[in-house]
Parts: structure tokens; C-alpha cells; sequence
């Protein structure tokens, strides 16, 4: 796809804001490593060469009879046994860290929640799980689970809001009062009432905020469609019979798509925030998912175990701050005020 | 003249950032002159009066070298202290646009006191009525209440002008002050301020593109082009004897000549009967219609091939409302046939594949064009509509065709709107209409936005157009100079309502309806 020189002109001006520049790599580079967590850090090796033929556990289960173990269920290649045997007849190939969300790291020297060591870089919670694999799930869920909010909110709003102000009249006038009432619904105990009557996994979540997320872009995108609707050159495309979701497409969205792209970072935000929130509060996901607020959660109950507290603090703050730098960095590089000299 | 000037700009130069906007600009203005300083957009006349009263976005402007001076003073050399005491008392400032340069939140009678409590400590409810009167304000004691929303543009400005005098000022200066206006009342504001001029002995820096208010107002001239003053003199010997290229195309460009003779056969292409649109006006909690406002009013009208009907009215008078329904972009009662098509009872899509025989051109060449398209695809989108058999080479053709036909470059075609001046993005407007080969083409305002010397040329680009294609023309003006240079056939239109129609030619020579008489009066001598 061709740029046009606006755009270029815009990734130019984005590229001199050095702190939203280098924050959108630094997420990027987070984002794309902990996309591929199972390779990075895993209880399962990458690769197994076993009497002459290979296995990749990462991508297969394989129970533990493969291994010459004596039960169908799945290989635990932590247990003495069976690595002893896998070492003996071949070799593994381990992922850096060789521990999963919900490892239990059976070997502390102290009680669960043990202080880093070596072995556990930023300590094991209380349930001995190691901190950092579930910092790193926990961080990919929670940014995927932004992007996709996201994504879904942003669609669903620019196509209301556009209906609206394109149409204006009646339809905006009932739709804005149903906006009016169902924002005025305390979202979070809807999430935690709706939370009891359906056991929540991601889907459910995101399809329960969905419902309550999409209001954010509707007043922006309507009121761009109202103002656009009368310029001259809408109406010029009227008069060339254009249909009507044409002219709404490819003459007025693009208007609406600069303050859309302004606002997502932030919106992206906000989900992470929300769904933190959720689940330091234990209404979020399943129990046993890794996530930044089951962390949280686990440092405000261990406060003798700094660390937990101190390495989810960062990492939500780290997370939270790399996006807003990056959404005020895009927001300067859409101002046509800064953009025109 | 031995009499020491008033104000003098000696070797004034204007810089934004590291871009000279004006070089090296001298000019003198002798007590109760009025000096005109004329040039088209962007040849930095408004800078230029800007920086007199030091308003410019300093430290970004900057002055390189020159001198300001008034009363002997060097204004370019006062502190902030010492220049505020020159504004609004010595030299005061009336801009273009009255309705954003007063505040919205302030009757008019705070807005002027405020005037009076700067310069003189104190004011009163006589002294601000004397103003409005002076400005001849309309029931003065009722209008001090209002808000500048609740006055018209020529209210307004009269507003604006009465807030300029209150300091009494030795030097007036009115940046276009009349453009934003209708004619008659442009008139009228014009012979307003000449009048007040006599009164007070003021000097009158006036600030236009319009040559016909330089000659009706001003003793002396200068011309802007280009950020440089090319020539200057009494007004007088510049109208006679233009002694520079640029003046001379200026006087040249004054619309000139008549429409071209029409076809004796030429049969009718579209016909408009009883044609109305009404706005209902609607009140209280529930929005009930209480009533309507007729913006459109009966109106019939016949238009045959390759005719121009020109179509003038102040603004307000249902110009653009008659457009916008004839072409069935807004609802409408009334009869609208095009050739023999009854398109008043055709449905929206129905209407779809008639579009292509009836475009129409907007005022606002920067509003009409999609800024986020390049010219390829604004010129291109209608063929995609109406002849969507057309393969890419087809299509790029008739692009490249129609670019040529009103005088663009092919290799334009991969560019931007904002790349372009007013004058080739309304050629481009044009030609998105022309591609579809339309037997009407609406003509909003087309020239309105435009410098004289542009709107010359756009024009005979139309007429070019008409005589190839045997296009017909609806065109809308309230510019009655162009309308009577292009038009076979005129109406006038008040408030919605046809007030006198005919052959252009019978109606300029010998106007029957006194609002017709009222226009044209002001329209070429300036006078009510």
C-alpha cells in the first residue's frame, strides 16, 4: 500500500516525538516476544530427540509411555524419571526458561512465596509458580485482550456513530438517549452479576465488555458525520448518485478515522486498566490464568513477599505508560497544527 | 504635498519564521486621506496593516528592517505600554468578517463600552447611543441589547465600525471591510464610512481586491503582488494609465461582454413548475410544526439547451436551496422535469442513473473536493457509478480528456487538492461534473470564492464549455458584473419569491421591480 504524503508526513513528525517512538518499539519488541511465550518460557522442551526420532512437545502432547514412562497421561519432562531417560537416549532442547505459567516449582529452599534466586529470577508466588513465565502470559493475555476490546469496540462505535450522524434525525435522537441510559450502568458490578451467572473466560469477558466498551468513539464519530454531511463535497457525490454507503465509506469516514486513531491507544488503555481491575478483584478470568491483576492481587495479600507486589506494579505501570507516551505521540502527529509547518 | 504624512511605512519588510511575506513595502497617508492598498490573496496587504498596529503572531513575525511611523513616532520601536495607547485611540482596525471578530457572548453595548472605559476611564448609556446613531444603527436603544448574532452582517459590521470610532482615531484601518457582505449593503457600509471620514477628518486605510471600491473611495492606490508594492499613485492616473503588466491585467479582468447567441432551434431541457421547499419551524418540548419558513416559493422556471440562466439574489434570497432541490438533493414540492423525466416522482435510486445529465459546481473550491482523494479518483468516481463497464485504460482516458478540456495537466492527476489553488481546484470541480458528459450543470457561487483575475479565466472556460457542448448553465451568483457577462436569461430572487425574470440584456438595461433597481445601483455604482 502506497502511503500518501500526508501519512508520510505524519510517521515523520510521529519519528521525531522520540519518547512515543521509542516506547512503540520497546512494546512492540515486548509484544512480539511474549506473543511467542510458549517458546520463551515452558515446562515442556522445544524439541526432543528420543531413540532417533524427534518430538516437539511445545506444539504436541505426548503421554508419558512415548518416553518409556508408565502412565498414559501426559510427559512431565521435569520428573527425574523420565529426564533421566530423555537425556540417556537422546537429548532436549529447552525453551530459556524452563517453566510455564502453572509450574510449581517443587524444589524451593524456603516456603512458598520464595524471594528470586537464580533459579526463579523475580521469586515464585504463593502458590510456587514462577513469577516472571506468569508475568510474561500475563502480559501477552492482557494485551491481546486490549487489542481485540480494542478492535471490537472501535468497530462497533465508528459504525454507530457514522449511522448516526449520517442519518441524524430520529435515529440519532433515539439512539443517542439508549447511549445516555446504557452508559449510565455501573459496568463493573454488570461484569461481576453477569460474571456469576456465566463461568467468565476470555470470550466471555470480552464479549461482556464489548457491550459496554463501544460508547467511547460514538460522540467523536458522530460528530464528525454530522459536520462532514453537509460539505460540498458530499453533496457533490450525492448529486453523482453515489449510494449511500459509498459516500459514507470513502467520503466522510477518513474524516472520522484521524480523531479514531487519535483516541485508540487510550481506549486500548482503558481495557487493560479494566481488565486488571477485574481480575485483582477475582471476578476476571478463570483461577490459574496468569494476569496482571491475579498478581496484584497475590502482592496485596503477601505483603511480606515485596516482590510480588513490586514486580506488578511495574510491569502494569510499564504497560500502561509505553501506550499513553505512544498515544500522545500519534495524537500530536494527527494535529494539523503542529503538522503544517 | 509638503504636509508631513501621518503615517509613513518607510522600506517595511515582514518575515514568518525565515519567509519574507512582504519586501520592502513605503508608503505614505496625508491626514483625512484614503489610501488603498489592493493586490488578490495571499500579496500581503493584511500583513501589511497588521503589523502597523503590531498584531502580528510575534515573535514567529518579524520585521527585518523598516520603519513604522506615525506622528513622527517609529511604532515597529514602542514597548507593548506605549502601543496599546495607539490602539483604538490613534489608529483603529474594522476587519472582514464582523461576526467572528465581535464576541458572542457580549451585547453590543458592553462590547463598545469597553472601548470607552479604556481610552477615555469612563462611558455612558448617551454616549453609546450617539455611536450607534452615528454608524446609523437601526433603532439603536433596542440594538444595544442584542447579541451579534441577532443582527445581520451589515448590523455588524455597522457595530464594528462604531466600536472603531469610539476612541476617535486619527487613522481608520478596513481590511476588506465590505467583502463578506451583500452588494447593496456593501454600498451602503462604503458611503457610511465616507461620510464618517468627512466627519472626523480621518485618514482611511482601506484594505480590498475589489477595483471598483479603490476607484469609488480612494485618492491614492498602491498594488500588491507578491508581497511587493508594484506600483502607486493617485488613483486617478493608475485607473488611466496602469503603467505595470500585473495592474493592467487587474483592470483588464473586470467581467466583460455578453453571453454568446444561442441556437435558433434550441428546444427546452428542463422545466420547473410551482417548485417550494419549506422548512417547518418547530416549538416547545415536543417539536410540534408550528409553522414554516419558505425558503423556496413557487418558483417556476424553463431552461432550453445550451442557455444560461443566471439566477442573482442577496444572500438569504433561496439561491442555493433552489439548486439543491432542483437537483433533488433536498425535499421539495413542485414539478421538476428534465427532458420529459418527471423527476419529482422518481425515488431515490430510481433518480440514480438521471444524475449523470444534471451535476452541479459548488462555491467553496476547498470544500468541495475530498481532501483525502487524489484528483484521479475525485475526477474518476462518477464514471465509476454510471458507466461501470468502462475498463482502466477507458476510464483513465476520459480522465486525462476531461483534464485537458478545462486546462490541467495530466500529470496532475496523482495529486492532492490542498496542492492546489483556488482557481484549478474549482477547474477541477468542473471537471468531475463535465466527465459525465451532463446536458445541465448548476453553477453554485462558482467565481464567488475566487480573485478577479481568476474568475475571468474560469469564465471563459464556461463559455468555451457551453459552445462545445451545448451544455446549459443554471448559475447562481450575487455577483450580478459576472451574471450579466454569461447569462441569456435572469431571474431575481427575494426572500424565496420571484421578483422579476427575463432576457439578461432587458433586465440589466431596464429593471422594472425597484428591488432590481436597488442591486444593480449598488452593484455597479456603488450607491443605495
Amino acid at each position: 500500500m502506497a502511503l500518501s504524503p500526508l501519512t508520510r508526513r505524519r510517521w515523520q513528525y510521529f519519528k521525531t516525538n522520540r519518547r512515543g517512538y521509542i516506547s512503540l518499539w520497546i512494546f512492540c519488541i515486548l509484544f512480539f516476544l511474549t506473543l511467542g511465550a510458549e517458546l520463551i518460557s515452558n515446562d515442556n522442551p522445544l524439541m526432543i530427540s528420543y531413540e532417533g526420532r524427534w518430538y516437539f512437545p511445545v506444539f504436541k502432547i505426548y503421554p508419558e509411555t512415548t518416553f518409556g514412562g508408565d502412565f498414559e497421561t501426559e510427559a512431565d519432562y521435569r520428573d527425574p524419571y523420565i529426564k533421566e531417560r530423555l537425556e540417556t537416549h537422546g537429548w532436549i532442547l529447552w525453551p530459556p526458561r524452563r517453566y510455564s505459567y502453572s509450574t510449581v516449582n517443587y524444589d524451593l529452599p524456603v516456603p512458598a512465596p520464595s524471594s528470586p534466586t537464580w533459579e526463579n529470577l523475580l521469586g515464585t508466588d504463593d502458590q510456587g509458580r514462577d513469577v516472571l513465565a506468569r508475568l510474561i502470559y500475563g502480559f501477552r493475555i492482557s494485551v491481546l485482550f486490549g487489542l481485540v476490546l480494542t478492535l471490537g469496540s472501535s468497530v462497533i462505535g465508528v459504525i454507530a456513530g457514522g449511522v448516526q450522524g449520517y442519518f441524524g434525525g430520529k435515529i440519532d435522537l433515539f439512539f443517542q438517549r439508549f447511549i445516555e441510559i446504557w452508559s449510565g450502568l455501573p459496568t463493573l458490578y454488570l461484569l461481576i452479576i453477569l460474571g456469576s451467572l456465566v463461568q467468565p473466560n476470555f470470550w466471555w469477558l470480552l464479549g461482556l465488555m464489548l457491550m459496554f466498551s463501544w460508547m467511547a468513539l460514538v460522540s467523536l464519530v458522530r460528530a464528525e458525520f454530522l459536520r462532514a454531511r453537509n460539505l460540498d463535497y458530499v453533496r457533490a457525490a450525492r448529486a453523482l448518485g453515489l449510494s449511500t454507503p459509498k459516500i459514507m465509506f470513502r467520503h466522510i469516514l477518513p474524516n472520522a478515522m484521524v480523531a479514531t486513531l487519535t483516541y485508540l491507544p487510550f481506549i486500548l488503555n482503558s481495557a487493560i486498566t479494566t481488565l486488571t481491575s477485574l481480575d485483582f478483584l477475582g471476578f476476571g478470568l478463570p483461577p490459574g490464568s496468569p494476569s496482571l491483576g491475579e498478581m496484584l492481587a497475590q502482592g496485596k495479600n503477601n505483603l511480606q513477599a515485596p516482590w510480588l507486589g513490586l514486580v506488578s506494579f511495574f510491569s502494569v505501570g510499564l504497560t500502561l505508560s509505553l501506550l499513553i507516551f505512544v498515544g500522545e505521540g500519534v495524537r500530536d502527529a494527527f494535529d494539523p497544527r503542529k503538522i503544517r509547518r | 504635498m509638503t504636509k508631513n504624512p501621518l503615517l509613513s511605512v518607510e522600506n517595511l519588510n515582514i518575515a514568518f519564521g525565515d519567509t519574507l511575506v512582504v519586501k520592502e513595502i513605503s508608503f505614505d497617508i496625508q491626514p483625512g486621506q484614503t489610501f488603498a492598498l489592493v493586490g488578490e490573496s495571499g500579496s500581503g496587504k493584511s500583513v501589511s496593516a497588521l503589523s502597523i498596529l503590531k498584531l502580528l503572531p510575534y515573535p514567529f513575525a518579524s520585521h527585518p528592517q523598516g520603519k513604522i511611523l506615525f506622528d513622527n513616532h517609529d511604532l515597529l520601536k514602542s514597548n507593548d505600554k506605549e502601543i496599546r495607547q495607539v490602539r483604538g485611540k490613534r489608529i483603529s482596525m474594522v476587519f472582514q468578517e464582523p461576526m467572528t471578530s465581535l464576541n458572542p457572548l457580549h451585547t453590543v453595548e458592553k462590547q463598545i463600552r469597553e472601548v470607552f472605559e479604556l481610552h477615555s476611564g469612563t462611558s455612558s448609556h448617551t454616549q453609546i447611543l450617539d455611536l450607534l446613531k452615528l454608524v446609523q444603527l437601526k433603532d439603536p436603544e433596542q440594538k444595544c441589547q442584542a447579541y451579534p448574532h441577532q443582527l445581520s452582517g451589515g448590523e455588524r459590521q455597522r457595530v464594528m465600525i462604531a466600536m472603531a470610532l469610539a476612541g476617535q482615531p486619527d487613522l481608520l484601518i478596513a481590511d476588506e471591510p465590505t467583502t463578506a457582505l451583500d452588494v447593496t449593503t456593501q454600498a451602503e457600509i462604503l458611503k457610511l464610512l465616507s461620510d464618517l471620514q468627512k466627519k472626523f477628518g480621518m485618514a482611511l486605510l482601506l484594505i480590498t481586491h475589489d477595483l471598483g471600491i479603490v476607484r469609488k473611495m480612494a485618492q491614492k492606490v498602491a498594488v500588491m503582488e507578491k508581497s511587493v508594492i508594484v506600483e502607486a499613485g493617485t488613483v486617478k492616473d493608475i485607473f488611466i494609465k496602469p503603467s505595470h503588466p500585473y495592474t493592467q491585467r487587474l483592470l483588464s479582468s473586470e467581467p466583460q461582454g455578453t453571453a454568446d447567441l444561442l441556437p435558433k432551434e434550441s428546444s427546452i431541457l428542463m422545466e420547473v413548475q410551482n417548485l417550494s421547499v419549506h422548512f417547518p419551524l418547530k416549538k416547545g418540548l415536543f417539536r410540534r410544526t408550528t409553522g414554516y419558513t419558505k425558503a423556496v416559493n413557487e418558483i417556476s422556471l424553463s431552461l432550453r439547451h445550451a442557455e444560461t440562466l443566471g439566477i442573482v439574489g442577496e444572500s438569504g434570497s433561496g439561491k442555493t436551496t433552489l439548486a439543491l432541490a432542483i437537483l433533488r438533493l433536498i425535499a421539495s414540492q413542485g414539478e421538476i422535469s428534465l427532458e420529459g423525466h418527471r423527476l419529482d416522482k422518481l425515488s431515490s435510486t430510481e433518480i440514480r442513473p438521471l444524475r449523470k445529465k444534471m451535476q452541479i459546481v459548488f462555491q467553496d473550491p476547498f470544500s468541495s473536493l475530498s481532501p483525502r482523494m487524489t484528483i484521479e479518483e475525485i475526477i474518476g468516481e462518477g464514471l465509476e457509478v454510471h458507466f461501470p463497464e468502462l475498463e482502466t485504460s477507458g476510464r483513465t482516458e476520459r480522465i486525462m480528456a476531461v483534464l485537458r478540456e478545462v486546462g490541467l495537466e495530466e500529470s496532475m492527476k496523482t495529486r492532492y487538492p490542498h496542492e492546489f489553488s483556488g482557481g484549478q481546484r474549482q477547474r477541477i470541480s468542473i471537471a468531475r461534473a463535465l466527465i459525465l458528459k451532463p446536458k445541465l450543470l448548476i453553477l453554485d457561487e462558482p467565481t464567488s470564492a475566487l480573485d478577479r483575475a481568476i474568475q475571468a479565466d474560469i469564465l471563459q472556460l464556461l463559455k468555451k464549455l457551453q459552445k462545445e457542448h451545448a451544455l446549459s448553465y443554471l448559475f447562481i451568483s450575487h455577483d450580478l458584473k459576472i451574471v450579466r457577462a454569461i447569462s441569456h436569461q435572469v431571474i431575481v430572487l427575494k426572500e424565496g419569491n420571484v421578483v422579476e425574470s427575463g432576457a439578461c440584456q432587458e433586465i440589466f438595461r431596464n429593471p422594472q421591480h425597484p428591488y432590481t433597481q436597488r442591486l444593480l445601483k449598488a452593484a455597479f455604482d456603488m450607491e443605495t
